[in-house]
């Protein structure tokens, strides 16, 4: 399987990265380059191996359902650009 | 041409946890502004989730309730999206292998009954909220909500009404807050449906294409929503046209479901597994923990009432329609084993309306399952007629007083002695030859006036069978 400077656009904007002609163009061929050694990979008989979620062994670990922190408005809102009565303000979003 | 209307429901439970699915800030209502929201929350650089035991106990609560399957690996994955209500741009859910799969429903729609299939159900994160009222143009965001524990239960396309989506959800409403595992609040969005609708020739077994319609959160709004989804879907085909794929949301105010998005990339969320969260691991005997302390479920908590109780159905589907109910129920029955009908009806009728008008929930009623059952009892030995049990009642409920204080206290023991209401009775006839003659020469109302004049004499305490029974000896002879 092989991209077109179509998808590479689209992948961009559903990832809303800007990308210039030149750039679309090498991405493109890296893109390719990475779907071959996928090809590669699933010529590969996998049947009986359960499927790998993460390349880490062991499993997930829980917390008791604690309440152990507080929330941190303060600090939180200083860095956003705008704000009022301890809101995020940006822009207007409704379509 | 006749149409067959297919729908699937999408729900979100909040779960009850206190803190929030991958952090420890509390998950509490109604508080300031992104005053509940952690470093996770905010999805500042370099944090990490770390997963709430309670959320996943909630989540094998509700596979073991629906007979689904546990799945004992369970994946984590990123929904890939942009929206300021959502820091991270990615909203952690599980896609490939969620937590529970399978299992189902019985539904009730009058006197029938049908098994709902459920698909799946996932463990997620919820977003914040964004506020469009005017901020000088902008919109607000408040990330209280950002992190709080869902699990979206989606069941298969097996509805066929309105009616069946709405007994739907209301079994799953029941359910969910039965086994403890949401608070089932639909004002405060802890529980919310997502409809799936499309229509089809009848007799066809092809699904037609589907619109959703998002966030219906009460039972009226999911019923219009889909009504009017169905006559707007049959009217596009009926008119020539198709039904395109979309998201709808529904205007209560105009009644109408109307297109959410434009853009038709935004349903591309690209999941991918996410790093990181380890796949959830989850032991047989947590599971087997979990299924002990389980309570028992109103479908079987029903059959047991019809089959222990000789209960009608409908009744015995009323007083597990919650678990406040069901409990109260039992705690009368223990009290008075020999009158659950009786109990039933009280319950249903007298403590029901009373609770409905003083708005009140059921165990905050000031009569309590012990108190009625004491009530009731009197009736069972015939020391109360139903009138004056209810007169009782109501002084209950005003003071707090026992059954049998206030029966003392009023003097309102019942008249069941024979002779006393042989010697009442005789002294009505001899007072009323005229309506005497009456019934004689075959009008039956005049029984009913003399029954009046009875327990207007016996100042409504004489025992109203015995009156009608020794009333009617008396004019046949």
């Amino acid at each position: 399987m092989s991209l077109s400077l179509a998808d590479v656009a689209r992948i961009a904007h559903l990832a809303r990265i800007e990308i210039t002609a030149t750039e679309a163009d090498r991405t493109l061929a890296q893109l390719n380059d990475i779907f071959s050694m996928i090809e590669k990979m699933q010529a590969v008989d996998t049947t009986g191996i359960e499927p790998m979620a993460h390349p880490l062994g062991g499993h997930q670990r829980l917390r008791e359902d604690l309440v152990t922190e507080t929330g941190r408005r303060e600090t939180s809102l200083a860095n956003a650009p705008a704000q009022r009565d301890g809101l995020f303000l940006v822009p207007k979003v409704i379509e | 041409m006749l149409w067959e209307t297919v729908i699937g429901l999408e729900t979100h439970a909040q779960l009850s946890t206190h803190s929030k699915i991958f952090s420890g800030v509390s998950t509490k209502f109604g508080a300031e502004p992104n005053t509940q929201a952690s470093v996770i929350d905010f999805a500042l650089p370099g944090v990490l989730p770390v997963l709430n035991r309670g959320a996943v106990e909630r989540a094998i609560r509700l596979g073991l309730a629906v007979g689904g399957k546990i799945n004992r690996r369970s994946i984590f994955a990123r929904k890939n999206y942009f929206y300021p209500d959502l820091p991270k741009g990615y909203q952690i859910s599980q896609y490939e292998i969620p937590v529970v799969e399978g299992g189902g429903l019985t539904i009730r729609v009058g006197d029938v009954e049908k098994f709902i299939r459920l698909t799946r159900a996932h463990l997620e994160e919820d977003a914040g909220k964004s506020l469009h009222e005017d901020f000088a143009g902008m919109s607000g965001i408040d990330l209280n909500r950002a992190g709080t524990p869902l699990l979206e239960i989606v069941s298969e396309p097996d509805m066929r009404s309105s009616a069946e989506a709405v007994a739907y959800a209301r079994s799953l409403h029941t359910l969910v807050q039965w086994i403890g595992i949401c608070d089932g609040n639909m004002q405060e969005g802890s529980f919310r449906c997502d409809a799936n609708v499309s229509v089809r020739p009848l007799g066809s077994d092809r699904l037609g294409t589907r619109c959703e319609i998002k966030n219906l959160n009460s039972f009226r709004f999911l019923e219009r929503a889909i009504e009017f989804e169905v006559r707007r879907q049959i009217g596009l085909i009926e008119d020539g046209g198709r039904v395109v794929q979309e998201t709808r949301l529904y205007d209560p105010d105009r009644d109408e479901t109307r297109s959410m998005r434009s853009k038709e990339d935004a349903q591309d969320y690209r999941y991918f597994p996410d790093p990181d969260l380890l796949p959830l691991e989850i032991a047989d005997d947590w599971v087997e923990a979990t299924r002990q302390a389980m309570p028992e479920l109103p479908a079987a908590m029903r059959e047991r009432f019809v089959t222990d109780y000789a209960l009608a159905p409908y009744d015995a589907a009323a007083l597990t329609g919650g678990r406040d109910i069901a409990d109260f129920f039992e705690a009368m029955v223990r009290h008075l084993p020999t009158e659950p009908k009786l109990c039933a009806n009280w319950l249903m009728g007298e403590v029901s309306a009373r609770v409905n008008r003083d708005q009140i929930g059921l165990g905050a009623a000031p009569v309590s399952a012990q108190a009625l059952a004491g009530l009731l009892a009197r009736i069972a030995d015939g020391t109360l007629s139903g009138k004056m049990a209810k007169e009782v009642f109501d002084a209950m409920w005003e003071g707090g007083e026992s059954a049998d204080a206030l029966i003392e206290q009023r003097g309102l023991r019942q008249i069941s002695d024979g002779g006393a209401i042989e010697v009442m009775v005789d002294e009505v006839l001899a007072a009323n030859p005229k309506s005497v003659a009456e019934f004689r020469s075959g009008k039956d109302k005049a029984f009913n006036a003399l029954v009046g004049r009875v327990m207007k004499a016996a100042r409504g305490k004489a025992n109203p069978a015995q009156v009608n029974e020794v009333l009617k000896r008396k004019l046949d002879a």
